[in-house]
């Protein structure tokens, strides 16, 4: 499976990464690149192999229903790059 | 008056408190060590005053007849993608230039709960990915190696854990904090002529560490000996609530069980591993490595893992898939870098947030991962790369039958010079071809000094256990280190 630059553009916009014309023409010959050696994976028999989930065998575990968090509003707030009063600032979504 | 470069972990917890020197002293010396080293750019941020302070509780707890923790005393490097609260952590990016935590991560946590204090944040490849610290927004990281034909060529520290191997083998700091996800311990510590262990995948907590892929990501030690990184796994491993893959275990006493006896121990040498065309100072290396386990009284058998060659292209589908879900946190909205052009909506911002503040390996490997798991094509790549690493878990599963640890290079090189593989983004991924399968298959690995090449650099032996079996590992690095008689350090140029 080889990838145009088409696709490399979908992938970037798919990514949220802002890509230029001459950094989707280079990604097309280094993305097929990787693809290419990555796909000798199809040669593998996996015939019966359920796909790995879980590398050291652990149990997910269930704790109390209690709040055990929170009332850290500031902290939160602390490293946002446009906070507008207690909120995180975003550009305007709503016309 | 005593060199303080030269001690080693234990050297100086013990020095601390048997009353030999105070842990102030230490630190000041080594402060001093790390200010001067500027020229191999290991640290991002230094934090003298951090490494004063703990080590003045240190002697004060003493003073006061206080039990001492593991590390008490002991000035540290903490690589720069563990969350430190009120110090700069940025994974050696932009996007995090600037974001400074109001949390501390468990392990670091653990570490000042030991005893140890920080000298600084450690360089690093930029969120984890890269093997050679040229990835880094902040400069690449210099070897302190350097080759022996009397040239001065700049050579990489490994990576991605490069600011703490070169600072470890420049004598800056005893020991640092490493993070491995494919070899980003062991290859770094192969490279300078240090020890590092990735312990079992869950023996260390992922909480606050910059995530790069959740499955393989796993914190260890790297110091200069054995003993040292198991006193320090010892303080960072633990149980922790905060991270469901964290393992529910008690800590062994590893230090107090080490024994280079290795009497009884069966040691698997994978044939696979011996690759055509492998270079003959690794493979006499690796003999070596052979005899010296031999001589500790282990039995050396010939093992199998017939998906070896799978593990790299497997590593490079699940890694980036997982670095692209956990890297879409960074959208210029909660922290971090934010890039808002003018009269932009939210998804400009994401996307020249995005751009602007991730360098071109982490937009490559998003991008990989990202395609990976699009619709249509996540069985193909996704599903095939995890039914190959169940694959490559149960080859070791398999080889566990017939032994007890595997021994093998931890890269199929020495270092190699700044700049000499960034044409190919693949041919540098090779280099991680030995460390990749254990760290799929989330096994306790670790490398140790091996020799020298032709070229005068370090090689690495690399020892695998079984899972939770960190134990069997360090003392088989223990027997190693015995026998290689590795005294070989850099020269002082910087």
């Amino acid at each position: 499976m080889s990838i145009d630059k088409d696709t490399v553009n979908k992938i970037a916009r798919l990514s949220r990464i802002a890509i230029s014309d001459a950094e989707a023409d280079k990604m097309v010959g280094e993305l097929n690149g990787i693809l290419a050696w990555v796909e000798q994976l199809g040669e593998v028999d996996v015939t019966g192999v359920e796909p790995m989930t879980a590398v050291i065998p652990n149990k997910l575990r269930l704790r109390d229903d209690v709040v055990t968090d929170g009332d850290v509003r500031d902290k939160v707030l602390a490293n946002a790059p446009a906070k507008e009063g207690s909120f995180f600032g975003v550009p305007k979504v709503i016309e | 008056m005593t060199d303080f470069s030269r001690l080693g972990v234990a050297a100086i917890r013990d020095g601390v408190a048997n009353g030999e020197f105070k842990a102030v002293e230490v630190a000041e010396a080594l402060n001093t060590r790390v200010a001067a080293a500027k020229a191999l750019n290991a640290f991002i941020v230094e934090t003298p005053e951090m490494a004063v302070a703990a080590a003045q509780a240190v002697d004060a707890d003493r003073a006061a007849g206080k039990p001492l923790g593991k590390m008490a005393g002991v000035p540290i490097g903490m690589k720069d993608l563990f969350c430190t609260e009120g110090v700069q952590t940025t994974a050696a990016s932009h996007m995090l230039e600037g974001f400074v935590p109001t949390y501390e991560s468990t392990v670091s946590a653990n570490l000042w709960k030991a005893g140890a204090g920080m000298l600084g944040k450690l360089n690093l490849d930029q969120f984890a990915m890269g093997s050679s610290n040229e990835t880094s927004y902040f400069g690449n990281v210099i070897s302190p190696w350097r080759r022996n034909d009397g040239g001065n060529a700049a050579l990489a520290p490994g990576g991605s854990s490069g600011g703490s191997s070169s600072a470890i083998a420049a004598r800056l700091c005893p020991a640092a904090t490493g993070t491995d996800t494919g070899g980003s311990i062991r290859q770094p510590a192969a490279f300078v002529g240090i020890s590092g262990i990735k312990p079992t995948y869950g023996r260390c907590s992922r909480w606050g560490v910059v995530a790069f892929a959740s499955s393989l990501d796993q914190a260890g030690p790297m110091a200069r000996d054995v003993r040292d990184c198991a006193i320090m796994l010892e303080a960072m491993a633990g149980f922790d609530p905060k991270d469901s893959t964290s393992l529910d275990l008690p800590v062994p006493a590893w230090e107090a069980a080490l024994n280079s006896d290795l009497k009884g121990k069966r040691i698997g040498i994978p044939r696979e591993y011996r690759l055509d065309g492998i270079d003959e100072d690794i493979a006499k290396m690796w003999d070596n490595g052979i005899a010296w386990l031999k001589d500790a009284g282990a039995e050396i058998v010939d093992i199998s893992l017939p998906h070896t060659k799978y593990a790299l292209p497997a590593y490079y589908i699940i890694a980036p898939a997982e670095a692209s879900s956990n890297l879409a946190r960074y959208d210029g909205v909660r922290f971090g870098l934010r890039d808002l052009p003018e009269g932009a909506g939210l998804q400009d911002m994401y996307a020249a947030t995005r751009a602007a503040g991730f360098g071109e390996e982490v937009r490559r490997r998003i991008m990989i991962g990202t395609y990976v798991l699009s619709a249509g094509f996540y069985d193909a790549y996704y599903t095939q790369a995890q039914k190959v690493r169940a694959l490559i878990a149960r080859d070791f599963e398999n080889a566990w039958a017939s032994c007890d640890l595997i021994l093998a290079p931890t890269a199929p090189s020495a270092a190699f010079g700044l700049g000499e593989k960034n044409a190919d983004p693949l041919s540098m991924y090779l280099n991680d071809v030995f460390a990749v399968p254990a760290s799929l298959a989330g096994l306790p690995a670790m490398s140790v000094p091996g020799g020298l090449d032709k070229q005068g650099l370090p090689m690495g032996l690399q020892i695998i256990g079984k899972a939770l079996d960190e134990q069997a590992v360090l003392n088989a690095g223990l027997a190693i280190e015995q026998r290689s008689g590795f005294t070989a350090e850099a020269g002082e140029w910087w």
